[in-house]
């Protein structure tokens, strides 16, 4: 067996889901290698080189990469597919977007979001935003998936892996990438962080969101918010929680205002502690949390604040 | 320009999911089915464009058992112009979807595709990528803003760090995120106009696409369920909790 990872970077660092990708990748076994594709990424290449059980990094360095355009990123993941029985990316943004793309030129059906492996042409994958876990078996030849970070822990340090250099593909010319506009932030990244401070529609306007930035920053933690949240325009899309938002399991997660809509629990449920804060007793959330607090965020935020 | 979009039949977003007790999927028998809500925003996206003066003709097209002809109703009551149903009962997985779409597509060269980023019953966010892949054409998936410009389009795409700028050549493969739009609720004037359109059923067979399932499902089973936790009465409780029982802080 031979698995290939391709690592989700910035093209100095990898990002949160590719060290437990390579976790996923161990748990099928056989030989991992580490595709680094993107334009002056060769730091990435040497963080993926450290990665523990990662035998050999490929380094794809190309302006046609930046940005990880699907179409460029899916014919050079094409490109070299015969070499491997697995190809795995992180299901984010990042992966979700040329995997599928991957998987239909090379007529396989994708596994999307594995949260377990059962051996190696069998995983179990999170249906109906997580309401049903699926144990499915693919016949294909190739297996290509996404793998659900919160299911395996991230890879340790301590590999040193080669690292050779891969002839870019052409640049398939079908898009221009015209930049993107990150949400800046000194917090940790939500799919990183330890522990997390939430809100929903219940904080009322974006401009309150800052009392839950006080106690994120007193926690060390990032801030995450409902779909209601974004959709009224308090904080960014990149902040949503849920089935169609980021998938999260901190050691501790707090939601604050948020009512527990099946989508919103899709994202985080798989949290090790959760703490409810919402002025309704009856609020669906309260059935998954841990601890429950009845009360009026507005009181009890800035006091819970105060007291850690 | 002609657009196709695609609408899945699913179960309601908002109906909680049961597992068969043997294992075998989620029970859907009497239970609420809806439009697929990216497939929705797609529908809107497309009427919209209609509307604006962009977009000539509006083709939906499902896949799936007799009943998705509903569906199809509902995104002509919506604004689309026909519907075009690839009837089967079998289990399609993305793939064999995609590669069905395209099959109408190579028949009715629409300039642009509209599809939902993932449907809510399989959570596979991954037909409208194929397509874009099989057909060798652009693709802007989780799409929050698309402006067409004679043969090219700008769009946004909703990415885990914020937004992406992207120009794409058309034709081209656009799969919708949530805010792309918030689509209109149908109106019974224009539920009674979508009886009248043009409703196409084909089989699978005539489309010469092998839909046969690569993936064999073993088993379905209810997540873990969480243990019942504990009303606090006040912060200062709380606090404890966290820092004597739970040790996360
Ligand atoms: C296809 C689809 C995908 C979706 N994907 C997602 C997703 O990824 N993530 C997501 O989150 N949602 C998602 N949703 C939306 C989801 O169904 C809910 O609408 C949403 O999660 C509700 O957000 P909320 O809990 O913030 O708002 P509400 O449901 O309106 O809840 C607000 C809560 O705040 C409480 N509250 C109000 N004021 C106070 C106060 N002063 N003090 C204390 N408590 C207060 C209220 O009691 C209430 O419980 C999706 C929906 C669909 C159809
Ligand atoms: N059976 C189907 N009929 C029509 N459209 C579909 C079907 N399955 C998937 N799609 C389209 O493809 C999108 C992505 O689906 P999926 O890859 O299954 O998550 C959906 O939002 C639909 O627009």
């Amino acid at each position: 067996m031979s698995v290939l990872v391709i690592a989700e970077h910035d093209g100095k660092q990898l990002k949160p889901g590719t060290a437990n990708t390579v976790t996923a990748a161990a748990k099928i076994g056989g030989d991992i290698a580490v595709l680094v594709a993107g334009h002056q990424c060769a730091d990435a290449a040497q963080a993926a080189a450290r990665l523990a059980g990662v035998g050999k990094v490929l380094l794809a360095d190309a302006p046609h990469y930046a940005g990880a355009v699907a179409e460029n990123m899916a014919a050079l993941v094409q490109g070299i597919a015969a070499q491997f029985t697995h190809i795995l990316a992180p299901a984010t943004g990042f992966g979700k977007n040329f995997m599928p793309r991957v998987a239909a030129l090379l007529d396989v059906q994708q596994i999307s979001d594995i949260s377990a492996v059962v051996s190696d042409d069998t995983f179990v994958r999170p249906i109906y935003a997580g309401n049903a876990m699926a144990t499915v078996q693919s016949a294909d030849k190739v297996k290509v998936i996404t793998v659900r970070a919160t299911g395996f822990d991230a890879a340790g340090e301590g590999g040193s892996a080669a690292v050779e250099s891969l002839a870019a593909g052409p640049d398939a010319g079908l898009s221009k990438f015209n930049g993107q506009e990150l949400s800046k932030s000194d917090r940790p990244e939500l799919t990183a962080a330890r522990i997390i401070v939430s809100g929903g529609r219940g904080m009322g306007s974006g401009e309150n969101f800052k009392i839950l930035e006080a106690l994120a920053d007193k926690l060390g933690a990032a801030v995450g918010a409902s779909r209601a949240a974004v959709d009224s325009g308090f904080v960014p899309n990149d902040y949503q929680v849920g089935q169609t938002g980021k998938i999260v399991a901190p050691e501790l997660y707090i939601a604050v205002g948020i009512s527990g809509a099946i989508q919103h629990l899709a994202g985080m449920k798989d949290s090790k502690v959760i703490v409810a804060i919402n002025k309704d007793a009856e609020a669906p959330i309260f059935a998954v949390a841990n601890y429950w607090l009845v009360e009026d965020l507005f009181k009890a935020v800035p006091e819970l604040t105060q007291q850690l | 320009m002609k657009v196709l979009v695609t609408v899945k039949r699913v179960i309601d977003p908002y109906v909680k999911v049961r597992v068969k007790s043997d294992g075998t999927g989620v029970e859907t028998a009497n239970v609420k089915m809806a439009m697929n809500p990216f497939c929705e925003i797609a529908v809107e996206q497309a009427v919209r464009m209609k509307e604006a003066g962009i977009v000539t003709e509006i083709v939906a097209v499902s896949v799936g058992v007799q009943q998705c002809q509903e569906t199809l109703r509902t995104a002509m009551a919506m604004g689309a112009d026909r519907g075009i149903l690839v009837e089967t009962t079998a289990d399609v997985q993305p793939l064999g979807v995609a590669k069905l779409v395209k099959a109408i597509i190579d028949r009715e060269q629409p300039k642009l595709v509209i599809m939902g980023k993932q449907a809510i019953d399989d959570d596979s966010n991954q037909a409208g990528q194929m397509v874009s892949a099989l057909l060798g054409w652009p693709q802007s998936a989780f799409t929050s803003a698309i402006a067409v410009n004679g043969d090219s389009a700008d769009v946004t795409r909703e990415i885990d760090g914020g937004l992406e700028k992207l120009t794409i050549r058309l034709p081209a493969v656009v799969t919708t995120d949530l805010r792309l739009n918030e689509p209109r609720y149908v109106t019974l004037p224009n539920i009674m106009k979508a009886k009248k359109k043009p409703l196409e059923v084909l089989k699978p067979e005539a489309l010469g696409v092998d839909i046969a399932p690569r993936l064999k499902t073993l088993k379905v089973e209810e997540p873990p369920k969480r243990s019942a936790g504990v009303k606090v009465a006040d912060v200062a409780e709380l606090v404890a909790k966290l820092k004597n029982e739970a040790r996360v802080i």
